[in-house]
């Protein structure tokens, strides 16, 4: 591997300093598990490696009521899906976050560099977007806030200007009847890339049988992962029906440019996203406590 | 040139210091500097699992973590697992099994399986396979060593 100095800064006020003083030539070291294989492969150079695990704000996932889900951006696979709020509250998360990579893989890598290396077929990506997750970037003057949908501009790149980096994904408390899903189809049963990722979340009336609101996300069907929100404005309002979901999956299809690559054809993908949303929504209906009107 | 950097960490128990540059993996460090041969490098990158070992109780490739990372913490490796008196469960298992042929994902599938009867010492075969997802075996088929790691968690 590329020879690089390595420092483990105490507080994100020193990332940034130290990311300043390197003119884009640093990465951020979280758990590792691309940007190790990255740095060997030469895909990524680095003069300095800042590991941020040693910064406790950096690396906590905390829950508040009011204010919702903090997700520090090295916070592990792993510590995500163990914690009980996470559990509770973003079911969407957990089925995303649990399908990426092993156990060894789970134990390192984050969220937050799921995110950051921009892949169209992130597992974590679209479940993100469909609970309403922003990015809190922080740079050496100013600190902003980005909503999960506008974070990815093409494969591998992020909207983060040089000398930025990712402290925390916050996430909302869902409201009322609330309930969210992730799927995602892969040949073979683990340790796969998305051919196809759809997730989905849905707020039910009190008698969980007409849609207050929507969200659908897609993964691996264009340059990064979308947000539908055709689809999901179109089930506001609506009968929680079949057919509705079916025209809420067909609106969802309609945004996806799928390219044929070895995962699978334009196609056979374009099939799947119609598929999978609509079990998507299904599973976030049925979690959200309605079921469909017979 | 990054200068070298020193490191203190529990390997197997026991405290160790060593000098590594900071862009060496910990199976590089384990292998090249401690002399510990049993965690292999198969793919390098995260796949076979080939190079397991347990961090801080939690089971990682080591081609994908920093040597300088383990400063202060500690580490288990194959070496680690067998006791003076004898061998471990697993390891005795997997011999009567034969789960294993030429022997090279076998340091790693052992450490898998420590680390997952360590935290559930009664896994179902679903959870056994779940667990062992990401580690490969170009040999055995999986079938038998699956089966010595529900025997081992039967002892
Ligand atoms: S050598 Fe580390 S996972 Fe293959
Ligand atoms: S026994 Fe040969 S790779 Fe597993």
């Amino acid at each position: 591997m590329q020879s690089f100095d390595y420092a483990t800064p105490k507080s994100a006020e020193e990332v940034a300093t130290l990311l300043a003083g390197k003119n884009g030539e640093a990465q951020i070291l979280a758990g590792g598990t691309d940007l190790l294989v990255q740095l060997r492969e030469g895909r990524r150079q680095a003069k300095l490696v800042i590991d941020i695990k040693n910064i406790p704000e950096l690396t906590q996932v905390t829950f508040d009521p009011q204010n919702g889900l903090r997700i520090g951006a090295a916070a592990s696979c792993f510590q995500i899906c163990s914690d009980p709020n996470v559990r509770q509250h973003y079911p969407g998360l957990v089925d995303a976050v649990r399908l990426i990579g092993g156990v060894q893989i789970q134990n390192r890598a984050s969220v937050g560099g799921n995110l950051c290396n921009a892949s169209p077929a992130a597992d974590s990506i679209p479940a993100l977007i469909v609970h309403e997750a922003v990015c809190h970037i922080t740079g050496s003057n100013e600190t902003r806030t980005l909503p999960v949908e506008e974070f990815c501009m093409a494969p591998g790149k992020n909207a983060m200007r040089p000398g930025e980096f990712l402290t925390s994904i916050g996430v909302p408390v869902p409201q009322g009847n609330f309930g969210a899903s992730y799927l995602r189809f892969i040949p073979r049963s683990e340790m796969d890339i998305a051919v196809v990722g759809a997730g989905a979340s849905v707020v039910l009336n009190a008698e969980g049988k007409q849609f207050v609101s929507a969200r659908i996300a897609l993964g691996a069907v264009a340059p990064t992962p979308l947000l539908a929100s055709d689809a999901g404005a179109f089930l506001a309002g609506k009968a929680v029906t079949r057919e509705n979901v079916r025209e809420a999956a067909h609106r969802a299809q309609a945004i996806a440019q799928p390219i044929t690559d070895l995962r699978g054809t334009a196609e056979h993908r374009r099939h799947l996203c119609a598929v999978l949303v609509e079990r998507a929504v299904g599973k976030a209906i049925e979690r959200a406590g309605g079921q469909y009107a017979q | 040139m990054p200068s070298k950097t020193h490191v203190t960490a529990t390997i197997n128990g026991e405290e160790v210091e060593f000098l590594c540059e900071p862009h060496q993996s910990l199976l590089e460090v384990l292998r090249e500097t401690l002399g510990l041969m049993g965690a292999k490098e198969g793919c390098n990158n995260g796949n076979c699992g080939s190079c397991n070992v347990i961090l801080e109780g939690r089971l990682v490739n080591s081609c994908l973590v920093l040597a300088v990372e383990i400063q202060g913490k500690s580490v288990t490796t194959i070496e680690g697992i067998a006791t003076p008196e004898g061998l471990h469960p697993l390891q005795q298992k997997f011999i009567e099994h034969a789960a294993l042929q030429c022997g090279y994902c076998t340091p790693g599938f052992i450490v898998a399986a420590k680390a997952l009867l360590d935290q559930n010492p009664n896994p179902s075969e679903h959870e056994v396979r779940e667990w062992l997802a990401g580690n490969l075996c170009r040999c055995t088929g999986y079938d038998r060593i699956v089966k010595a790691v529900l025997d081992a968690a039967d002892s």
